[in-house]
C-alpha cells in the first residue's frame, strides 16, 4: 500500500511519545494473553482424560480433614491399583520466612505412587523403616545445608505435639525429580509417627490419592468414588492433580472475576492514555492535514490515513505482547504448577487482535472524524 | 490574443459569523490567460487569500461563476474539487507547510500518491522535480535540516510535481530575506517562462510584483489593475 510510508512516519514523529504509548500497550497485551489463559484455564472443567491419579478432598472446604478410613473404601474399588494420602503439617522451621511445604504421607504408598521423587533403595527402606524419618529434595537440603542423619526441628504450629515440644524428624532420604514438572522444594514426613504423636484429629488425613489401572476409566472412577460417600459425614470431591492445583488457587477469590477485573482496568487506562495521545497528536498535525487535503488526499483518504495509524500502533503494541505471553506461558506451563497445561490458545490470540482493532477503532475514530472534517480554508488561515 | 484559462464572473464570497454573513468579496470579474503571470497585492485583510483560495478550489464562492479551463469548478462537489486540485493546480504557502517526518523527496512524492505511478516512477519523477528547483542533492533531507529558502524549493517542487498547469501562491516570499525571496521569484519566473505555468500569486512585496507580467489590487473586495512590463 503506498500510503503505508506516510502512516508508519507517523511513528517518528515524537519517538518518545510513540515509545511510551507502545510499551503501555504492549504491557497491557502482555498482560491479557496471561490472565486471560489462567482464567479461561481456571473456568474450564475438570479434564480426566489421560490421567491416573486422582485426588480425593473434601467436598466443602479444602481444610476439612477426611477419615483416613476412605482410603480403605477406596481401595475396594474395582479399577483403584494403589491408595495413598497426604496432609498438610504447616510448621515453622527456624522461622516463618523459611516456608516450604511439609506433607505426613504413609512412607510406602507414597513411594508406590510417585515414582518421580527418585531415592536410592537404601533411602527407601530408611523412609519406610524410620518412623520419626523425613525425605526432602535436594534444592532445599543444598539451602539449608543438611545431610542424612541430620535432625530436623519444626515447631507444630496446626499440630502440636503431645508433648508440646518441637517436633524432631530425622533425614533419611534427600531425593531428585525424574523431570522439572515435579515441585523439589517439598519436606514429606511419616504419617504414623505424626498421627500417633500429634494432640488429636487421629486417623484422619488431609486428602487422598488413588492410582488407577486403566487412565481410560478416571472419569467414571472418580463419579463412583463421590457417589460412594455421598450423603455420609465427610463427602469427597474428587478430581485431578492439576484441577486440584488450580482448585487450591481459586480459594483466593473467583479468578475469572479478579483477572476479568485487572484487564478492564488496564485497558480502560490504556484507552485514555492512547486517546488523549492520538488526540493531542491530531491537534499537532491540523496544518499536515490540511495540505494533504490541499494537495488534493479526499476526506475519506485523510479518514483511513488517520485511522490506520492508530491501528498501525495498536498493532505494533499488542503483537509483540501476546507473543511474548505465549512464550512465557509454554515456560511457566513446564514449571509452575498453578500454571500447569495453561496456554495461550488460538482463541485466545484471535480475541486479542479483535481487542487490537476494536482498541484501535475507540482511540482512532474521534481524531479521524476531526481530520476529515478539517475545514482546509480554515485550518490554512489559522496557521497564518 | 492567449487563450484564456481562469474566467471569473461576477463572484461574491461571503463568510459567516454566526447568524452574521460577513461580505468579503463583491462583483468581482476577471480573466487571466493561459501562461500568464499575475501578481495579486492589496492591504491586509482585502480578500486575497480568499480570492486566491476561490481560483486554487480550495473554497467555493458564495454566487457568481469560475471556470478554469472550460471547467465549472464552482459547481463541482467537494469530493471532485479535491479530484480537479489534484490535476490541475500547485500550491506555494508562506510557511511551506512540509511534513516534518518526511524527507524532501517524499513531502515532494506527495501529490503523485494520488496518481496511478508504481514507486519506481513516483521516485523519479520527484527526483526530477528536486532537480527543477535546484535541490537534487537534498531528497534524503528533513525538513529541519533545510534552510527556509531550501524548503519553500522542496514546496514548489511538490508543487509542479504532477506537471498542473496553474501554481498558485499565497505570500511565497513572506517569510524570506530580500536575496533569497529574489531566488525564489527567479525560479517562479522561470517556471512561467521555460515550463509555461500560470502563475497567480499573491505578495505584499511591491519588488515582488516586479517579476510578474501583471499586477492588480485588491481593496475592500474590488479590483483594480495596472499592466507592468
Ligand atoms: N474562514 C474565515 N472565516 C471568517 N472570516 C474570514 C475567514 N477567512 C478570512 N476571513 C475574513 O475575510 C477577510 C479577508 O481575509 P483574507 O482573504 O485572508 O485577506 P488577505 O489575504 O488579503 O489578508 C478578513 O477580514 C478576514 O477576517
Ligand atoms: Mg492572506
Amino acid at each position: 500500500m503506498k500510503y503505508l510510508g506516510l502512516i508508519w512516519s507517523a511513528l517518528y514523529r515524537k519517538p518518545l511519545r510513540s515509545f511510551l504509548t507502545l510499551a503501555s500497550i504492549f504491557v497491557a497485551f502482555l498482560l491479557f494473553g496471561l490472565l486471560q489463559s489462567v482464567s479461561v484455564a481456571f473456568s474450564e472443567g475438570v479434564d480426566f482424560s489421560g490421567v491416573d491419579r486422582l485426588i480425593i478432598a473434601p467436598k466443602y472446604s479444602i481444610i476439612d480433614p477426611l477419615p483416613e478410613n476412605h482410603a480403605v473404601a477406596i481401595n475396594a474399588i474395582t479399577g483403584v491399583e494403589l491408595v495413598s494420602h497426604r496432609s498438610w503439617f504447616g510448621g515453622v522451621y527456624q522461622d516463618t520466612s523459611q516456608f516450604f511445604p511439609r506433607w505426613p504421607v504413609p512412607p510406602e504408598s507414597f513411594l508406590a505412587m510417585y515414582p518421580e521423587y527418585l531415592l536410592t533403595d537404601a533411602e527407601k527402606a530408611a523412609f519406610v523403616q524410620t518412623r520419626t524419618g523425613a525425605i526432602i529434595g535436594r534444592p532445599l537440603a543444598e539451602t539449608y545445608n543438611l545431610k542424612l542423619g541430620d535432625k530436623i526441628p519444626l515447631i507444630g504450629d496446626i499440630w502440636p505435639n503431645k508433648d508440646n515440644t518441637v517436633w524432631e524428624f530425622d533425614l533419611v532420604g534427600i531425593y531428585d525429580v525424574a523431570n522439572e514438572s515435579v515441585e523439589t522444594d517439598q519436606m514429606f514426613i511419616n504419617f504414623e509417627f505424626f498421627d500417633e504423636y500429634r494432640q488429636w484429629s487421629q486417623g484422619t488425613v488431609g486428602n487422598i490419592v488413588a492410582k488407577i489401572n486403566n487412565p481410560d476409566d478416571s472419569a467414571a472412577i472418580a463419579a463412583e468414588i463421590d457417589r460412594l460417600f455421598a450423603n455420609s459425614s465427610d463427602e469427597t470431591k474428587t478430581t485431578t492433580e492439576k484441577a486440584y492445583n488450580q482448585m487450591f488457587a481459586k480459594q483466593v477469590g473467583d479468578i475469572g472475576l479478579i483477572m476479568t477485573g485487572i484487564l478492564s482496568a488496564v485497558f480502560f487506562t490504556i484507552l485514555l492514555l492512547t486517546g488523549n495521545t492520538m488526540a493531542q497528536a491530531i491537534r499537532e498535525r491540523i496544518p499536515e492535514l490540511a495540505i494533504l487535503k490541499t494537495i488534493g488526499f479526499s476526506n475519506v483518504s485523510v479518514l483511513m490515513i488517520v485511522l490506520c495509524e492508530a491501528l498501525l500502533i495498536v498493532l505494533v503494541g499488542s503483537l509483540p505482547g501476546l507473543m511474548l505471553a505465549a512464550g512465557l506461558l509454554t515456560k511457566f506451563s513446564q514449571s509452575v504448577s498453578v500454571f500447569n497445561g495453561v496456554e495461550l490458545s488460538g482463541f485466545i490470540v484471535a480475541q486479542g487482535v479483535g481487542l487490537a482493532f476494536l482498541m484501535a477503532l475507540i482511540v482512532g475514530l474521534p481524531p479521524a472524524l476531526r481530520a476529515m472534517r478539517l475545514n482546509i480554508v480554515d485550518a490554512l488561515g489559522d496557521h497564518q | 490574443m492567449a487563450e484564456t484559462l481562469i474566467e471569473i464572473a461576477d463572484i461574491a464570497k461571503d463568510y459567516h459569523r454566526g447568524k452574521v454573513a460577513i461580505p468579503v468579496l463583491s462583483e468581482i470579474s476577471l480573466q487571466i490567460e493561459k501562461g500568464d503571470f499575475l501578481a495579486l497585492m492589496g492591504p491586509s485583510g482585502s480578500g486575497k487569500t480568499t480570492l486566491l483560495n476561490l481560483i486554487g478550489g480550495l473554497d467555493t464562492p458564495t454566487s457568481g461563476s469560475i471556470s478554469i479551463d472550460g471547467e465549472r469548478i464552482d459547481k463541482l462537489t467537494q469530493g471532485k474539487l479535491a479530484a480537479w486540485r489534484s490535476r490541475h493546480v500547485g500550491f506555494v504557502f508562506q510557511f511551506y507547510n512540509l511534513l516534518p517526518v518526511l524527507t524532501a523527496e517524499k513531502n515532494v512524492e506527495l501529490p503523485l500518491l494520488l496518481t496511478n505511478l508504481n514507486r519506481k516512477e513516483r521516485k523519479k519523477r520527484a527526483l526530477a522535480a528536486l532537480a527543477v528547483v535546484g535541490l537534487q542533492d537534498r531528497a534524503s533531507h528533513r525538513p529541519t535540516e533545510l534552510s527556509g529558502g531550501q524548503e519553500q524549493r522542496v514546496a514548489i517542487a511538490r508543487a509542479i510535481v504532477s506537471d498542473p498547469g496553474l501554481l498558485v501562491c499565497d505570500e511565497p516570499t513572506g517569510d524570506l530575506d530580500r536575496a533569497t525571496a529574489d531566488e525564489i521569484l527567479e525560479l517562479l519566473q522561470l517556471l512561467n517562462r521555460e515550463y509555461g505555468k500560470t502563475i497567480v500569486m499573491v505578495t505584499h512585496d511591491p519588488k515582488a510584483a516586479d517579476h510578474a507580467n501583471h499586477c492588480l489590487y485588491l481593496d475592500k473586495g474590488s479590483l483594480s489593475g495596472s499592466q507592468t512590463a
